[in-house]
């Protein structure tokens, strides 16, 4: 982050030497890296992240508790969707593979992936919030229910198509296996073979996928927030990189780290839960 | 001499009473939702460094001098002011008919605790440089002076401040309307230390206060209630939208969520004018677009060599069908429509392109170069749509005068990090005013930070400094146009085009006017049913 030529500062007007020197004072810019370093480290452990170059009203800690609750609850009902709609729709293109319906479902979902959210988010709010005038076109309202619809269906559409095609793909590789032929054998019904059997283990792709696919999702996206003018903590990730606000960015990350290894460790002991022959004993 | 500024003041219960005819026929609370264009780094007014931010800013405080609704400067909480002989000792009288907006009455302490803030070094203000002309400012921002009341900033008495500066400064009454120059509350900064500003401990003196701000959704201002015009403020809350993607903020303008919003999408310009010409407001504003051209590289010291890569620029279309957003093509450096000031423009103005392009190319063949032999130049200009595209162009168009152009660019901070160490050929650069005088677009020409290619005229320099003392607006407006008028005869840089304001303004909102500082403060505004 260092090394990325440009500093905090720089801005289109050149400042005299002796206001930067002031600024990088005032921001203990002025000590040894190394030094930088352990001051930040040292305020780590008591959960302060410093403040941040770029919105200085604010310190890191205050902007991403501001915008962490509302990406959250967003990208979990996005998340909601994607499985439920996306588990639904991978089952029903798998049990009936190479039918029409398959093709209509997995063109859609193909569509899904390839169009991405920069081009989604526009046509939701130009369809609905301008030309339909059903939904606010955009803002966050204080989180008004209406204007959360739109950017949960375009948090949540991209999910419904992964999980969708993950799941057709495993459970066609289920489905072929032979404990499910012995289960069949065994003269139970097919919708038991299906739920009980084979959608257990054509589950496990799916649940590696989600646990770095929610952390993803819940803290925010970029292009979504713009977009829609919501005040997530997504956009800190671009923005602050760009502003080379150092502890923004160092902040977003630690964070960011920090939900990835929580959503690993529970898709570990989702694990656990789904397949016997992964627990620990 | 001795100015009283009566005018003014007549303006400004001109401009009140014809608000006031607005109001009476509104009733009901009137709430604004304008879009600025981006995220307020800061509400300090020591800190803010953007118009976005200023926009809100310029709401809840006011200075000594103000700006009316087309932002010409009005008296503001001064009443009114004399200035001595020698144009150094400004003696204001402030308002006693206004409070901050906790009813504490504003005093001249407040304004001298707010400039001293401001220059400290402890506060690390970016913008404190623009008020170097007060005496002793510029050696306390040093930190060369460490004893602040040695500042030349003094409360006579509760309602006379008086201002001393170093040397007469012409454009000093323009330069208070900046927000640097703004009182702050001391009984609450003292307080609250940097949390002063948080919403529910800022307490402001201008005709708006601070309700709440959540960052990257909105920011919410009611009126002052001890703001002295109050009566005549029409508008009741004010909310502000961080709306930095413009292509949303359109479609919020549509969808009626927003009544006015700072620029819109380029790329639409030509749908807005078919659709909703009466709303897209693009007006002139003071800033130039150019290209600095390094002259520590001994390419670029010929001035045959300036001269033709200035002429063979079309700015007619780049900016009719490069831009097509209204933009002015720029024959001079410091933009038109300046009082008392008349532009000097480049000497091959009004020449046709092919004549122009004929000339170019003798001058590069003088100066040694053919076609076989292309001048190599590398063309600098920070991640843009609208940068690239013109520097596609420039290029296509240096071609012809046998110039073998490399772009490159960078991001923003990259790419005037370059400028900075002054690592470029030529490079994309661009100025809009900080206070409407030619001596803010000069100074880019004098050795001072923001001079990147290093242009360095003895003459020129002695003619700025001349001006710099001279009192008579009249005589130093020419001292600066003959300084102009060597800069462009030596090709000092290239101006490429005039920036422009781009607005979309509701046909709900009235008193919005046009105006070349694109100063739009709320309180002369109002909504129509």
């Amino acid at each position: 982050m260092r090394m990325a030529p440009g500093g905090p500062f720089d801005g289109e007007r050149k400042l005299p030497p002796e206001i930067e020197a002031n600024l990088l004072a005032a921001y203990n810019m002025d000590q040894p890296l190394y030094l930088q370093y352990f001051d930040y480290l040292a305020g780590l452990l008591v959960g302060d992240f410093g403040p941040s170059f770029k919105y200085k009203d604010f310190t890191v800690t205050e902007l991403i508790w501001s915008g962490f609750p509302i990406s959250f609850e967003l990208g979990m009902w996005a998340m909601l969707i994607g499985i439920i709609f996306g588990i639904g729709f991978g089952c029903y293109a798998a049990l009936r593979q190479n039918t029409p319906g398959d093709y209509l479902v997995m063109s859609t979902a193909m569509a899904g992936i390839a169009i991405p959210n920069f081009v989604m988010a526009p046509i939701l709010t130009l369809v609905f919030g301008v030309m339909l005038g059903w939904l606010p076109a955009g803002g966050w309202n204080d989180g008004a229910w209406q204007n959360k619809v739109l950017p949960i269906l375009a948090l949540a559409l991209p999910q419904v198509a992964y999980i969708a095609r993950m799941t057709r793909g495993s459970m066609i590789e289920v489905m072929g296996a032979q404990f499910i032929r012995t289960a069949r054998a065994k003269g139970i019904s097919e919708r038991k073979v299906v739920t009980r059997h084979a959608l257990k283990s054509a589950l496990l792709p799916v649940i590696s996928y989600l646990g770095p696919a929610t952390a993803g999702v819940i803290t925010g996206s970029v292009v979504i927030e713009q977009i829609f003018g919501i005040p997530g903590i997504g956009r800190y990730f671009v923005q602050a990189a760009l502003n080379r606000d150092y502890t923004l960015v160092m902040g977003t990350v630690v964070f960011y780290g920090g939900l990835i290894i929580l959503f690993n460790l529970l898709v570990d002991l989702i694990y656990g839960w789904l397949d016997p022959q992964i627990r620990y004993e | 001499m001795i100015i009283k500024r009566s005018t003014l003041l007549r303006n400004t219960l001109r401009t009140a009473a014809i608000c006031a005819l607005g109001v009476s026929t509104l009733v009901n609370a009137q709430t604004l939702h304008r879009g600025i264009g981006g995220e307020p780094g800061t509400l300090d007014p020591n800190h803010v460094s953007g118009n976005w931010e200023d926009f809100v800013v310029g709401d809840l405080f006011m200075g000594l001098v103000t700006q009316d609704m087309n932002g010409n400067s009005i008296p503001g909480m001064a009443k009114d002011w004399t200035i001595n002989d020698d144009g150094t000792v400004y003696t204001f009288n402030l308002r006693t008919d206004t409070g901050w907006s906790d009813g504490k009455p504003v005093t001249a302490q407040d304004f001298v605790f707010g400039i001293q803030r401001i220059l400290n070094p402890a506060t690390a203000a970016k913008y404190a440089y623009v008020l170097y002309p007060i005496l002793n400012a510029e050696a306390i921002n040093k930190g060369e002076q460490k004893d602040l009341s040695q500042l030349g900033v003094k409360a006579l008495d509760t309602h006379t401040l008086q201002i001393t500066l170093k040397a007469h400064t012409p454009y000093f009454l323009d330069q208070l309307t900046h927000y640097t120059a703004y009182p702050l509350p001391q009984h609450v900064v003292e307080k609250h230390g940097n949390r002063w500003v948080k919403a529910g401990n800022m307490v402001s003196n201008g005709a708006y206060q601070l309700t709440e701000w959540l960052p990257q959704t909105h920011i919410k201002a009611r009126k002052n209630p001890n703001f002295f015009d109050t009566d005549n403020v029409a508008i009741d809350n004010v909310t502000y939208y961080p709306t930095e993607d413009r292509a949303a903020a359109l479609k919020r303008f549509r969808a009626g969520e927003l009544d006015m919003n700072y620029e819109f999408p380029v790329d639409q310009f030509s749908w807005l004018k078919k659709n909703m010409a009466a709303e897209t407001r693009v007006s002139p504003q003071l800033g130039t677009y150019y290209y600095p051209l390094n002259m520590r590289n001994p390419k670029l010291q010929d001035v045959r060599v300036r001269k033709a890569l200035s002429m063979a620029i079309n700015r007619e279309i780049i900016t009719e069908k490069v831009l097509k957003t209204g933009e002015i093509p720029a024959y001079s450096f410091v933009p038109p429509g300046l009082g008392n000031y008349k532009a000097q423009t480049l000497s091959f103005k009004g020449l046709p392109y092919g004549t122009a392009i004929k000339q170019a190319q003798a001058l590069m063949e003088q100066a040694g170069y053919s076609k076989d032999n292309p001048l190599a130049l590398q063309l600098r200009y920070n991640t843009h749509d609208a940068h690239k595209k013109i520097a596609v162009a420039v290029a296509a168009m240096w071609k012809k005068i046998y110039v073998k152009t490399e772009l490159t660019n960078a991001e923003v901070a990259v790419h005037y990090n370059e400028l900075k160490v002054s690592n470029f050929e030529v490079a994309r650069a661009g100025w809009l005013a900080d206070y409407p005088d030619a001596q803010n677009f000069l100074s880019l020409l004098e050795p001072t930070p923001n001079n990147y290619g290093g242009y360095n005229n003895a003459q020129f320099n002695q003619l700025m400094n001349k001006a710099a003392v001279t009192l008579d607006p009249v005589t130093r407006a020419g001292y600066m146009q003959q300084a102009e008028r060597i800069a462009m005869d030596e090709f000092a840089t290239i101006p490429i085009y005039y920036y422009v304001n781009l607005n979309l303004v509701s046909d709900k909102v009235k008193g919005w006017q046009p105006n070349l500082m694109d100063s739009h403060r709320t309180r002369w505004m109002s909504l129509a049913d």
